[in-house]
């Protein structure tokens, strides 16, 4: 199988002390990557390291055959992002956020794609609701809903579980198995485990 | 162009959910303002005279009040991180931000200052002047200020080192803008002297919009790291 992301030597340093070091690893179409050790072992600087928001020290990352930092808008438009914070406005409705942040992405937002990625984490109810005024959980789920929305085929995931009930975790879940099964590709940074068949596992340690 | 519109679009729309942030600021100038009369006395000719001075001033203190919520509110929901990560510049990002910043501080301040000259005992040319010239010079307010929201982003005490970073910066603008209207007042010069000084003021918005942009954008990298 051809590897879409290959990763090489990569290193990071914060505050003048290594966080990782020398990280190799490749990921092919439909490929599942979670990161996993101790809090500071590094798995979020990773994830902004891919995501070129913290610059790497060393190393290189290709994504389909080129070195990222040659095109980095298509790098970027190619990235799903769900990070530590849930990157919504509280007095914007949840359905005026997603839009927003499609249109942030650069693209017109398609409507049908938005309703089903509400659909899938039960969020129809609260679509008109300033997002202010919701749980944390359901925060977390509208969060996940724009990254389904956006549609991209590398999911970088910061802890894709957090403040999730049970059946919110199932639908996420099914929503990553069926991305994989499309060929999309995904990393994720977690302590509790997804539970995806065939996924591989990176341990960092501090 | 869509994520330009649309960011300009979100933060309007935000300002627009929660309009006491900005009625703030515009109070804070109109009562900064109205207090120079109180504590100088009623004498017309030198109110008329430090007019300009002192609503420049206050303009230029209410825009820095308004600015340390520019990039800080990103920063903290997390929405930063997705301007940081989208497909088209950042630099752009950071215009809409600073453009819808000035449509809902620099213009109704504009708009504002002419009405309060009247109590200062401003004539109707220098009103006009006034307006004009905090229309020009607003634009580079919200462009330095953004510079130093940016640059201050996740500090503490954020609020007074943003106004000490902005306040030297803003010199410039200040001493053209005000002494803009102070050559209508004089009557001396008369509009040639306005038009050089507003020329400068201009040049001095078009300098900050082709270069502050670039500077913001990466001191927002910097705070994204």
């Amino acid at each position: 199988m051809t590897k879409l992301l290959e990763v090489a030597g990569l290193a990071c340093r914060r505050g003048g002390r290594p966080v990782f070091d020398r990280l190799s690893f490749s990921l092919a179409e439909g490929e599942l990557l979670v990161l996993t050790g101790p809090n500071g072992s590094g798995k979020s600087t990773l994830l902004r390291a891919l995501a070129l928001l913290v610059p790497a020290e060393a190393g290189t990352i290709q994504w389909r055959g080129a070195n990222i930092g040659a095109d980095r808008e298509a790098w970027r438009a190619a990235l799903g992002w769900l990070g530590d914070l849930d990157g919504l406005k509280g007095d914007l409705t949840l359905r005026e956020n997603l839009l927003v942040a499609e249109r942030l992405r650069g693209s017109e937002p398609a409507a049908a794609r938005i309703d089903a990625a509400l659909a899938t984490f039960e969020l129809v109810p609260l679509a008109r609701r300033a997002v202010r005024t919701l749980s944390a959980g359901q925060r977390r789920r509208a969060a996940l809903a724009r990254l389904v929305a956006a549609g991209a085929s590398l999911w970088l995931l910061d802890e894709p579980l957090n403040a999730l009930d049970a059946s919110s975790q199932v639908a996420m879940r099914g929503v990553l198995e069926r991305h994989l099964a499309a060929g999309g590709l995904a990393i994720a940074a977690t302590h509790a485990p997804l539970g995806i068949a065939g996924a591989r596992t990176l341990e960092l340690r501090p | 162009m869509t994520g330009f519109a649309a960011l300009m679009a979100r933060d309007l729309r935000l300002v627009w959910r929660r309009p006491a942030d900005v009625a703030v600021v515009l109070a804070f100038f109109v009562v900064a303002t109205v207090l120079f009369p109180l504590g100088i006395g009623p004498e017309a000719n030198v109110l008329a005279r430090i007019a300009a001075g002192v609503l420049w001033c206050a303009a230029l203190f209410a825009a820095l009040l308004s600015l340390d919520r520019l990039f800080a509110a990103d920063h903290e929901d997390g929405t930063l991180d997705l301007l940081l990560l989208a497909p088209w510049p950042l630099e752009l990002a950071v215009l809409a931000k600073c453009a819808a910043h000035w449509i809902v501080t620099g213009l109704p301040l504009a708009v504002l200052a002419p009405l309060l000259g009247v109590a200062f005992g401003l004539e109707a040319p220098s009103l006009a002047a006034l307006g004009v010239t905090l229309l020009v010079g607003t634009p580079t307010l919200s462009l330095v200020g953004g510079l130093a929201a940016a640059l201050t982003l996740g500090a503490r005490r954020s609020g007074a080192l943003l106004a000490l970073l902005a306040l030297p910066l803003c010199v410039p603008t200040l001493i053209f803008g005000a002494s803009a209207v102070g050559t209508i007042a004089d009557g001396m010069g008369g509009g040639e002297g306005f038009a050089t000084h507003l020329a400068i003021l201009a040049a001095l918005a078009l300098v900050s919009l082709a270069t502050l942009p670039w500077a913001i954008a990466a001191a927002l990298r910097q705070a994204g790291e």
